[in-house]
């Protein structure tokens, strides 16, 4: 009798399954939960994570909105995006004109925070900021520049007693937003790197070993003596990483920081104005860090759901107003004033 | 007392003979359903990675297996150093683990005293719970750094002209990896070979020291050949998880799709590609390519196996002419 028991369970269970697969699929923009709360729903970019929950958790606090945030990557998020199953998608590298014709709504995409990608090193024996050309740094991460005490880099870094070791190159091994700021960077500055390497989220790297993730490359970087390799600001802050100052584009050395980041979003609002897919590395400006970029949102500009469209607007006005601060405390690179204004023209034209 | 329990058993034995009828069936068509699903499952699967993967197939053909080239830039994509990685890491991988075990198993199941075999199972089975992102973690802070110094080192700068220690010791590689998967596969093929082994007939072993063999000629002779189709199972469990590891792997590895012999070089395995590279493929091709390099994986674990299926058929026909 009991085992009967749990075998009608069981075979009541395998029913709901079958029956739940093949109910039609509820579309999220149906959005209020069970207690009448809005829910907005968006995903994509890890690397914009930290900052977007933390964003949502304050949003909701402050309004009982929920935003709910699911870090699949870019690619991910801007794929559940065209397919309409997210209320907005988040990625590190603008949606292209090419991308973009495989929309079948209309869309808008705006800058909502910056980052800068620094270059660390590890080398016990040189407690200073090393100073670095983008050329040297192309050579470096192309192999050709093999050893700490090259020449090149002596006469970079006068005074500094650099190493006989070898350079060892640490990337990222997984498709990132990381890896396509720098290298577009390098791209931009070397034609060379352009042609052999070129710029994407995932790239053919000429040398070097491949960490996971931000941590992964942290971790590698922080155990091998000679290692050098690029994170994002606030990696680099919070382990405590030693990173080189890059030569810019106005000739000045300048260390990665909010700061210097603002500057080279500022620099860029020009051009992403003319076109918001500009890539913002290599600006102008004597304080601004070259190695910069952008994390992009994309909001649908015919909304399904006119009530739910006008409070994901609420939230990203507020992203762009009061969030800038709450970026910054944890090491991302806040939007320079001109920018936000850009974006919030942007988001204007969301009805 | 006794006519208490006849009573009660009577009383069981006729509820039972009223529900047998419809519980039976029911239960036969529930554990039908259980295992037609599974079938369903893998043929599904296979369906997937196929139909995904053809456009992958279509564009690059044969060549892809055969291709070195891995460009997300250009698009130009080849499973060869991968399938490379997959294969030297888990059979390097066996080769250290497989004798290992064994000998773990056989000092539990017949050497170790009894007040020490329960301890010993204890941890093997608490090494087998370990998740694997942390075996990684510990694998990328605390292994790779001591092998670079006390092993890598030293071999590169002795031996550095073979082509198995080429390269500069730089800790993450091929050699990390196999080892890694090694003490990740251990406790498994420990666990199951020694309930293998336990469950050899006592009277086997009775017999043959009544023949007067010794210990090691009972183990070798009788033991081991009694249990040998469950250890090869317990292999293949232990092989099986080796080929899949993705985690543990991409944190050691190094993560290059280069095809090199030395165990210093950074390599990369099927597992790992698709789990890094998946989640930010965007272009069709680039994604059909991931999925081809998945299909090619489930493939190659059918083969593995099938082929073992095959040796334990083999094993156990010839058992006769013993």
């Amino acid at each position: 009798m009991h085992r009967a028991g749990v075998m009608l369970i069981l075979g009541a269970f395998i029913a709901v399954v079958v029956v739940a697969g093949c109910a039609p699929k509820k579309s999220p923009t149906t959005g209020t939960t069970a207690t009448g709360k809005v829910q907005i729903t968006g995903a994509g970019s890890t690397f914009v994570n930290p900052v977007m929950s933390r964003w949502s958790s304050e949003y909701e606090k402050l309004t009982g909105v929920q935003v709910n945030y699911q870090s699949i990557g870019s690619g991910g998020g801007i794929q559940q995006f065209k397919e309409g199953t997210i209320d907005f998608g988040a990625t590190d590298v603008a949606v292209t004109a090419e991308e973009e014709k495989e929309f079948t709504r209309p869309f808008v995409q705006f800058p909502v925070v910056a980052g800068t990608v620094s270059i660390v090193y590890n080398l016990p024996e040189v407690t200073q900021n090393l100073q670095l050309t983008p050329e040297v740094l192309v050579d470096i991460f192309l192999g050709k520049v093999k050893k700490w005490n090259d020449p090149r880099l002596v006469a970079l870094n006068p005074g500094v007693n650099l190493p006989n070791r070898d350079i060892v190159v640490v990337h990222r091994s997984d498709g990132s937003g990381t890896t396509y700021i720098l290298t577009d960077y390098l791209s931009t500055v070397s034609p060379e790197w352009q042609q052999k390497v070129g710029r994407g989220k995932s790239v053919s790297w000429p040398v070097g070993v491949g960490g996971k993730g931000n941590e992964g490359v942290t971790g590698q970087v922080k155990q091998l003596p000679g290692a050098i390799g690029y994170v994002e600001l606030n990696y680099a802050v919070q382990n405590n990483l030693t990173f080189a100052a890059i030569r810019n584009a106005a000739g000045k050395f300048v260390l990665p920081s909010k700061e210097t980041g603002e500057e080279a979003s500022r620099m860029a609002v020009d051009r992403l104005k003319q076109d918001i897919r500009s890539s913002a590395v290599n600006m102008p400006g004597e304080n601004s860090y070259p190695i910069t970029g952008f994390v992009y949102v994309l909001v649908d500009k015919q909304p399904r759901d006119a009530a739910k469209s006008a409070e994901i607007k609420k939230f990203f006005e507020w992203v762009l107003k009061d969030g800038q601060k709450m970026a910054a405390e944890l090491d991302y690179v806040p939007l320079a004033e001109e920018v936000v204004q850009m974006s919030l023209q942007k988001l204007a034209e969301v009805p | 007392m006794g006519v208490r329990q006849a009573s009660a058993s009577a009383g069981v034995r006729e509820r039972r003979a009223g529900a047998t009828f419809w519980s039976d069936r029911l239960f036969r068509v529930v554990v039908v359903a259980c295992a037609s699903m599974l079938g369903l499952l893998l043929l599904l699967f296979a369906y997937e990675l196929w139909k995904s993967s053809l456009l992958s197939m279509r564009t690059f053909g044969w060549q892809f297996w055969v291709s070195r080239d891995w460009d997300p830039v250009r698009e130009r994509f080849g499973a060869l150093p991968f399938i490379w990685g997959t294969l030297l890491s888990s059979i390097a991988a066996l080769l250290i683990a497989v004798p290992l075990s064994l000998g773990t198993a056989i000092f539990i199941a017949e050497v170790a005293p009894r007040w020490l075999r329960q301890p010993v199972s204890f941890v093997v089975e608490l090494l087998a719970a370990i998740p694997s992102v942390v075996y990684g973690l510990w694998g990328m802070f605390v292994m790779v750094p001591w092998l670079r110094e006390n092993v890598q080192k030293p071999l590169a700068e002795r031996f550095g002209a073979i082509p198995l220690f080429e390269g500069p010791p730089v800790g993450v590689s091929m050699m990390a990896a196999i080892l890694i998967l090694s003490v990740m596969i251990i406790p498994y093929i420990t666990a199951v070979s020694r309930e293998v082994i336990l469950a050899v007939p006592r009277s086997q072993r009775e017999a043959s020291y009544g023949l007067g063999a010794t210990k090691w000629e009972t183990i070798r002779y009788v033991v081991l050949r009694y249990a040998r189709v469950g250890i090869l199972g317990a292999i293949i469990l232990g092989y099986g998880r080796a080929v899949g590891e993705t985690m543990a792997v991409t944190m050691v590895i190094g993560n290059r799709p280069d095809l090199t012999l030395s165990l210093l070089q950074p390599g990369y395995t099927m597992a790992s590609v698709i789990a890094n590279e998946f989640t930010e493929a965007t272009s069709p091709l680039y994604l059909s390519a991931l999925t081809e390099i998945g299909l090619l994986l489930f493939v190659i674990t059918l083969f593995i196996n099938a082929l073992a299926r095959f040796l334990v058929w083999r094993v156990t026909r010839g058992e006769g002419r013993y």
